[in-house]
């Protein structure tokens, strides 16, 4: 008996988390059935399918175009506007989105999570790679426009730079993994921050070079932007695909740091609220 | 044989009430005196489970100290009023929360079942929902390709399992959910009641299959249920839990009597009969007391099988020459059942002052809960002395005491079942 070996051993006494990387690859299965129920319930019943990834895309790009370009006069760093504001939109709205729905994971899990238990960190998982599939689908209407005007607007062509494309999504999803475990965790406890996340992310996207270019910007508000570590990554993006934004080595090496950082007090927090969360939830 | 499930000094604790800005500052405080290396100042330990009284502190023990071990291929059952630590039990031992204090051990690969068809997404058919809930019980997709058929053929919707289960009939819902469920391959099974769903022919199968992998497989089985009967078929062993604590473990046989015994008697009370009751009265007499007894103790809740006696009291204020005592049997919604009296309705010379009745019913009572009306009359002339409605309740259970058998059938027929003889001939 004093001998047996056990598979799960709980102790009241120990803090750590209990979802190791191995457990995790264990319910693989479970991960990509999630993002497919996500994708597939997506657009069942609708006519037009996922070409609704697209269009949400497009309608805010010309709302912001509007807006921006046109009422407020601001510049587009020498990019076509539509460009400039649909590969801005659709790399904010993927960190956005994903921060707002990772935010609430447990919340909506609770069902779920108080049946059964699975590690529970593949289901904001599940949200980051089926949030990444949208992004995947949206990033070929930034292609397309793309070839339209290197066909047609005589602008330059495709960069070697595009191929960072995979590196920063990585980075931009990293991010918004670590922001949204973070607010869950809290926000099991004190609703008020899930009521207050919205209202932070709307606001983010001001103190975010996404309807602007950081070159624009000058003073106290360029160093707000440049702290923002979403300022770094969003600058990225629109770099590999046109070449035009402003950054350093420094910036990048701060950006890199914020976003392991982030990282580690999300899933930090995430496991310790996860033990005991369906008590209160 | 070696242990599948171990428990030392198991704990949980739950804050009671609402969390708001008090709770902050409550924080604060925990968190301060955490830092420190002290108690957390508001877990007060010594404090049990008990709903009815309302207590100064607002966290509540639902699990105490629980201690116990459960060999492999053991099925177990558990047992308790509600708020007894049932579901906080299998919650802990199905990791789905943490423990305050305590260790948990496990063996082997765990799989709860605490609700059939967790993670069905509506919109998705039925054979996207089996693999879904598959995955989220712990099955690999190979697995589930593997037994997909034989789960389908399991529920009976084959013809539905490329349609939406939005559009499933909740019968199908909860046949396709179960027939996932009962293919699921673990060391330790946990089950709660979800076999309380389904239509009976399929219940059966569900228990039949649950057993046929206890048995067949070696695995540990633990089983919790308000159903006696289920409890019985499944397990050999059982745990009564009382305030979160252990209150009896063992064979399951005598486990569950005394869980029926320990409820019993409180709910009967001393069965004393207010002077207003009577819905007749002529003023030369009146019933004070009935009450139904087993081996001389009040008691409300038979066993199946067993038969109770009545003692009813009559307080006289002038000798009754000729009183005809009937006591009648009704069920819970006011209709007469039976009717009990003296042989030929023997008038009887009561004397003044309080006569004791004792009256033994010969029959047998099916399965359920009972009142009765009792009346005493004049012989000569008929005239009504007291009479008297609802009183003295009466449960007889689905369970018969230990070594008879349970009464066999969900449906239960009529209220008496009568002595009979039967010849069969060819």
């Amino acid at each position: 008996m004093e001998h047996q070996t056990w598979d799960v051993i709980i102790d009241a006494r120990k803090a750590g988390g209990r979802a190791s990387l191995k457990s995790i690859w264990k319910y693989r299965d479970l991960l990509w059935l999630l993002v497919r129920r996500d994708f597939v319930s997506f657009y069942k019943q609708t006519v037009l399918g996922p070409v609704w990834f697209f269009i949400k895309p497009v309608f805010s790009s010309i709302v912001y175009l509007f807006i921006f370009g046109e009422l407020a006069g601001l510049s587009s760093d020498g990019i076509p506007p539509i460009l400039f504001y649909v590969s801005g939109l659709t790399a904010w709205s993927y960190f956005s989105e994903t921060v707002l729905l990772t935010s609430n994971v447990l919340k909506t899990n609770a069902p779920i999570f108080g049946k059964v238990y699975f590690p529970r960190l593949i289901m904001p998982l599940s949200i980051l790679l089926s949030n990444m599939v949208k992004l995947a689908i949206q990033l070929l209407l930034i292609f397309v426009l793309m070839a339209y005007y290197i066909l047609f607007q005589d602008i330059g062509g495709f960069e070697l730079t595009i191929l960072m494309v995979p590196a920063i999504i990585i980075i931009i999803a990293l991010q918004a993994f670590g922001t949204g475990l973070f607010v869950a965790s809290i926000s099991i406890k004190y609703r008020d921050i899930s009521m207050l996340i919205g209202y932070a992310l709307q606001l983010g996207l001001f103190i975010t070079p996404v309807v602007f270019p950081l070159s624009s910007t000058t003073g106290k508000f360029n160093l707000l932007l440049s702290l923002n570590p979403m300022t770094q990554p969003i600058e990225l993006f629109k770099y590999a695909f046109f070449g035009t934004g402003s950054f350093s080595v420094f910036d990048i090496t701060y950006m890199i740091l914020v976003t392991l950082l982030l990282v580690f007090l999300g899933v930090y927090a995430f496991n310790k609220a996860e033990k005991t969360f369906v008590d209160t939830v | 044989m070696s242990t599948a499930i171990s428990l030392e000094n198991i704990s949980k604790a739950y804050q009671l009430g609402v969390f708001n800005t008090g709770s902050f500052s409550s924080d604060l405080g925990r968190w301060w005196a955490l830092k420190r290396g002290k108690e957390d100042p508001y877990l007060k330990i010594g404090e049990e489970n008990d709903r009815a009284t309302k207590s100064s502190s607002s966290i509540v023990w639902s699990l105490k100290d629980l201690s116990f071990d459960i060999q492999q291929g053991e099925s177990v059952g558990i047992i308790g009023r509600n708020g007894a630590g049932k579901s906080t039990l299998l919650k802990v031992l199905s990791q789905i929360t943490h423990p305050t204090t305590g260790q948990l051990r496990l063996k082997g690969k765990v799989a709860s079942l605490l609700e059939v068809g967790t993670g069905f997404h509506p919109e998705l058919t039925g054979r996207d929902n089996v693999f879904l809930n598959g995955a989220i019980l712990g099955m690999r997709k190979e697995e589930i390709k593997q037994k997909f058929d034989e789960i389908v053929a399991f529920s009976g919707v084959e013809r539905y399992i490329d349609t939406p289960v939005k559009r499933y009939s909740s019968g199908m819902y909860v046949r396709l959910a179960f027939a996932v469920a009962a293919h699921l391959e673990s060391d330790i099974l946990i089950v709660d009641e979800v076999l309380a769903v389904g239509d009976a022919d399929f219940q059966k199968k569900c228990l039949g299959k649950m057993n046929e992998l206890g048995e067949g497989a070696g695995r540990t089985i633990l089983f919790v249920s308000h159903n006696m009967s289920s409890i019985k078929a499944l397990c050999e062993k059982s745990i009564f839990l009382e305030k979160g604590k252990v209150h009896t473990i063992g064979d399951t046989n005598s486990v569950i009597s005394t869980y029926l015994n320990a409820y019993a008697p409180s709910r009967s009370s001393e069965g004393f009969i207010e002077k207003g009751k009577s819905l007749h009265n002529n003023g030369e007499a009146h019933f004070t007391r009935f009450l139904p007894v087993k081996n001389g103790e009040a008691c409300s809740e038979f066993f199946f099988g067993e038969l109770p006696e009545l003692l009813i009291e009559i307080d006289a204020n002038t000798t009754l020459e000729d009183a005809v005592f009937t006591v009648f049997l009704s069920s819970i919604y006011g209709e007469t059942i039976a009717m009990f009296t003296p042989n030929d309705y023997q008038p009887t010379k009561v004397d003044e002052g309080i006569t004791k009745i004792k009256v033994q019913i010969n029959e047998v009572l099916m399965p359920g809960d009972y009142l009765f009306n009792l009346a005493v009359s004049k012989y000569s002339n008929g005239e009504s002395i007291d009479f008297v409605e609802s009183v003295g309740d009466l449960r007889i259970m689905k369970e018969s005491s230990k070594d008879q058998k349970d009464y066999p059938w969900n449906v239960i027929h009529g209220y008496i079942k009568p002595r009979s003889n039967w010849v069969f001939q060819k």
